[in-house]
């Protein structure tokens, strides 16, 4: 599969059925470039999305979704005029084309930048139409046999939903200099919840996984069962478990997708936009030392069928493995073209809408803490008294002061170097500028989370990956309730 | 009028949708369709920094072949495309399972009387007028303090939308609304440290904004507040939740009461009808037919007819939240409530803010909450939070990097106090709300 293939099949799927010709493109980027802009792009994108649910042993339905249509941005300076319109038609992108070129008359004279020639990107995932890859009779008795097994697997489970998601994407990238590039992207997602019941109480547990594939995926290696023996394990635990401590404390953080405190601890705050506003903590923080010596952090969108990966950016530019701290000391921003332009630097491949509608930004794809030395089990026998949290939920961080929270959703205290009761799920809280420089030791044990991120940005949401070894923190707040014990 | 037509446009449209469903084997259907149109901008350290002109569309069909259900949208409004839809629906229904409890509302439960809310009131603003608009309200924050230094912007959005449903019982209802919205958000600094904070209005109608100075006002003078601020010591204090961040309270409840959260067992609050979940003085109402209101509705996303409700009375579960499906699941009938509440309306006490302070004594006062560290089965919650430290009623110094934790049924149970101080923006209006004992987590000594 070339580059040149994945362009025709993105041009079969959004030009073809529109009266759209290659030339009517050109003639909307002449209609862009009247005005005096930096950069500008067409952004075409179609969305096929199907997903069905399971609940309560029945299949209650699914939904089935289309959405298409082009977004027109016009760069000038820091400003950016952008319009949209479900309609992939000339006139309504030609009307499209003047009203964004407008922003250049607030702004100042300036030349137009001529693309660079593109390297040749690697192909990361196939054009896969996951869609298809299974009739909807294999999907529904997929569902069921999961169904029927997850019930066996206690007899305290006292409700399963499972839900299957499937996306394929087309997209279509027309740049200032003419050039055009397509991508063809493949993203499935499968998702197993569980209430368990004993004595009254209840507990939840969940878990998921997914990639830049089609549903096959699930079906290799017996995954979806995986994700169900999980998801009720933790249900399990979580009964069990006891009031969490609060407090400053030593915490020991699971391998994989707990890797959500480096995503907000430092990634959001390595984007970009924030440090040439200088809106972020990390701003002017280049070349100084921002974590502990023995963290390298990479954002990497070259990994092959990952959530986060992609073969190019939403504008147009390969993705790339950007080392964003090396032992230590903070390397890199992620950019997009806008924010690089403006702060003299390339783009690294993070430029990430949501969809036509949406103007680009520099976004994650996947973040992650390359391995360590130390053996997890020496990790944790190190620890007199702390919280070892193995699962996550969600996060959030405030930018600006390096606030950030992430909620475990896993978590046992951890007594003179052992593993014992599990405590119910907390809220850790941090400093981002901080929070690594107490990072003491770093597992040998690096994995990525299973395919479930999903980040959220000024109101855009875009799939990611996590990642990182088991890592020991010297100090991080807990929010627990049980204040006495600490 | 223009608008009037483009419904009764839209109408037909959504008529060739369930005349196509019944076409393609289905035995009903309903099916809905929005457009929306709308002008955003911003501006940054006065010059202008985006202009987006907004214009979606998207239509939706749900079909029923007898108990078995299927759904489908599209952003395209072709004839072609609704055909297409249509069969996709039909394609998932054929392979759904039979599900009793499936299917339209009860016929008498549809919305008969659908009088205007008076919910439409375009604003037909020019970007350069907006832009001038958004400028005033960053410039008045950005000269509010010298500590002001820096600014995410501030932002004009003004929507407008005609959203239109159907089904195949006959029920054909559209409407125009319109929303509109100013925000400021600037960064201050101190000793080194940064921090920001923002203010916005929202309202149907453009005249109903805060004035552009007040939004810059606030949001500077918020920003210049939580400087210097520090994280607390662990300990056990009551806490105040400013309005802003008491409706997040609310709003953890009504997902425990709605009806697939019960049918679902994933509610902190299973088989609490008629429980005292407050204290005695807490009375919790639905206005759903405010003229001119953000959550206003004559009908919910099924086409039942909303009504007032008292979700809360004497601080006892008088209702759950219920839309068809789970009405009948949970062998109860439908409130009303297929896609959420309609102006939730928590009632107030005699007291503002800083008598609420005084009636706290010394303990927290939270402006903002991080994370979503609260367990819907459990109640269990935990999450960020940043705000102020109160002694003797008195604001005493910021503070950040700080937890909050406790179980929402003790932290309903032991609210003292609701504040007169009502945030009108949202869905929810609430005031303050003072809670007796929470427990903080923080680095401080």
């Amino acid at each position: 599969m070339t580059d040149n293939t994945l362009l025709h099949l993105a041009k079969n799927a959004l030009l073809l059925p529109t009266a759209l010709q290659e030339q009517d493109i050109h003639k909307v980027m002449d209609q862009l470039v009247t005005g005096a802009i930096d950069d500008g792009d067409i952004y075409f994108q179609s969305s096929h999305f199907e997903s069905w649910v399971l609940e309560d042993g029945i299949i209650k339905g699914g939904s089935h979704s289309i959405e298409q249509g082009a977004g027109v941005r016009a760069c000038s300076g820091e400003k950016t005029g952008f319009a949209y319109s479900d309609k992939i038609e000339l006139a309504e992108l030609m009307s499209a084309a003047k009203s964004v070129r407008a922003i250049a008359r607030h702004g100042q004279q300036v030349k137009v930048a001529v693309s660079p020639k593109v390297p040749a990107y690697a192909q990361l995932y196939a054009p896969l139409n996951p869609l298809n890859s299974l009739t909807a009779s294999e999907k529904v008795d997929f569902l069921r046999r999961i169904d029927a097994e997850t019930r066996k697997l206690d007899t305290r489970i006292e409700q399963v939903i499972i839900s299957l998601v499937g996306v394929q994407e087309h997209i279509l990238v027309a740049n200032i200099g003419g050039r055009l590039q397509g991508d063809v992207r493949p993203l499935v997602r499968m998702n197993i919840s569980v209430i368990v019941e004993e004595k009254g109480e209840r507990e939840q547990g969940n878990m998921g996984g997914g990639a830049r594939s089609d549903y096959s995926y699930f079906l290799d290696e017996d995954k979806a069962m995986s994700y169900a023996r999980e998801a009720v394990r933790q249900a399990l635990v979580n009964l069990e478990a006891v009031p969490a401590p609060a407090g400053s404390m030593t915490v020991v953080l699971g391998s994989g997708w707990p890797g959500i405190l480096l995503h907000e601890a430092i990634g959001h705050g390595l984007e970009g936009d924030f440090n040439r506003k200088g809106t972020s903590a990390f701003s002017d923080k280049m070349g100084e030392r921002v974590a502990s010596s023995l963290c390298t952090i990479v954002d990497d969108g070259t990994l092959q069928g990952r959530r986060g990966s992609l073969s190019i950016d939403d504008e147009g530019t390969p993705s790339q493995c950007t080392t964003l701290i090396e032992k230590g000391i903070l390397k890199s921003y992620m950019q997009d073209k806008m924010n690089a332009r403006l702060m003299g630097t390339h783009s690294t491949g993070n430029g990430r809408r949501e969809s036509y509608a949406h103007t680009p930004m520099p976004r994650m794809t996947n973040t992650y803490m390359l391995a360590g030395e130390s053996d997890p089990e020496e990790i944790l026998a190190s620890v007199q008294n702390g919280l070892y949290a193995k699962n996550f939920g969600g996060g959030q961080v405030d930018i600006t002061s390096g606030k950030f929270v992430f909620s475990a959703s896993e978590a046992y205290l951890i007594k003179n170097g052992k593993i014992t009761q599990p405590v119910k799920g907390a809220t850790l809280i941090g400093n981002g500028p901080e929070v690594l420089t107490r990072v003491s030791m770093v597992g040998n044990d690096l994995s990525l989370d299973s395919g479930v991120g999903t980040c959220g940005k000024e109101g855009q949401s875009v799939p990611v990956g996590v990642g990182q070894p088991t890592l020991k923190i010297d100090s991080l707040t807990v929010g627990g309730t049980a204040v006495e014990s600490y | 009028m223009q608008i009037k037509q483009e419904i009764t446009q839209l109408e037909s449209t959504i008529d060739t949708l369930l005349q196509e469903a019944k076409a393609q084997g289905a035995s009903s259907a309903s099916a809905g369709l929005t457009v929306d149109t709308g002008l955003s901008v911003n501006v940054r350290l006065g010059e202008v920094e985006t202009i987006e002109h907004h214009c979606s569309q998207g239509l939706g069909v749900t079909v029923y072949f007898g108990q078995q259900q299927g759904s489908a949208s599209s952003t395209d409004l072709s004839i072609n495309s609704l055909k297409e839809t249509v069969t996709a629906a039909c394609n998932i229904a054929r392979y759904a399972s039979e599900d009793s409890y499936t299917g339209l509302p009860d016929k008498e439960r549809l919305a008969t009387d659908c009088r205007d809310l008076d919910l439409y009131h375009p604003w037909d603003v020019e970007a350069d007028e907006a832009i001038e608009l958004a400028l005033d309200c960053e410039q008045t924050a950005l000269d509010y303090d010298a500590e002001i230094n820096n600014s995410e912007g501030a932002a004009i959005d003004s929507f407008q939308g005609i959203h239109i449903f159907g089904n195949s019982l006959g029920f054909l209802q559209g409407y125009a609304s319109t929303r509109h919205s100013m925000s400021c958000s600037v960064l201050g600094e101190r000793d080194g440290n940064m921090e920001r904070d923002y203010w916005y209005s929202v309202a149907r109608n453009k005249d109903n904004l805060e004035a552009a100075s007040v939004i810059g006002k606030k949001a500077a003078e918020r920003t210049i507040k939580r400087l210097g601020a520090r994280s607390l010591s662990t300990r056990k204090t009551p806490v105040v939740y400013a309005p802003e961040v008491a409706g997040s309270l609310i709003g953890s409840l009504l997902g425990a009461i709605s009806g697939s959260s019960l049918y679902r067992k994933s509610s902190f609050l299973l088989d609490s009808l008629g429980q005292q979940i407050f204290p005695d003085f807490m009375n919790i109402y639905e206005q759903p037919h405010l003229l001119g209101a953000l959550g206003s509705a004559m009908y919910d996303s099924e086409g039942v007819a909303t009504k007032a409700h008292d979700i809360i009375k004497d601080g006892v579960l008088n209702t759950y939240l219920l839309g068809s499906y789970s009405a009948r699941k949970l062998g109860l009938e439908s409130t009303g409530h297929a896609g959420g509440v309609h102006n939730l309306c928590v009632q107030t006490g005699e007291q503002n803010l800083s008598e609420l302070l005084r009636t706290m004594g010394t303990g927290l006062l939270v402006t903002e909450l991080m994370g979503q560290g609260v367990n819907p089965v459990t109640g269990d919650y935990s999450r960020g939070a940043s705000g102020f430290w109160v002694e003797q009623g008195i604001i005493q110094y910021p503070v950040e990097e700080i937890t909050i934790a406790g179980n929402l049924k003790d932290m309903y149970r032991t609210i003292v106090a609701v504040g007169n101080d009502i945030d009108y923006r949202g869905n929810v209006r609430i005031g303050s709300v003072l809670m007796e004992e929470m427990a903080i987590a923080g680095t401080g000594e």
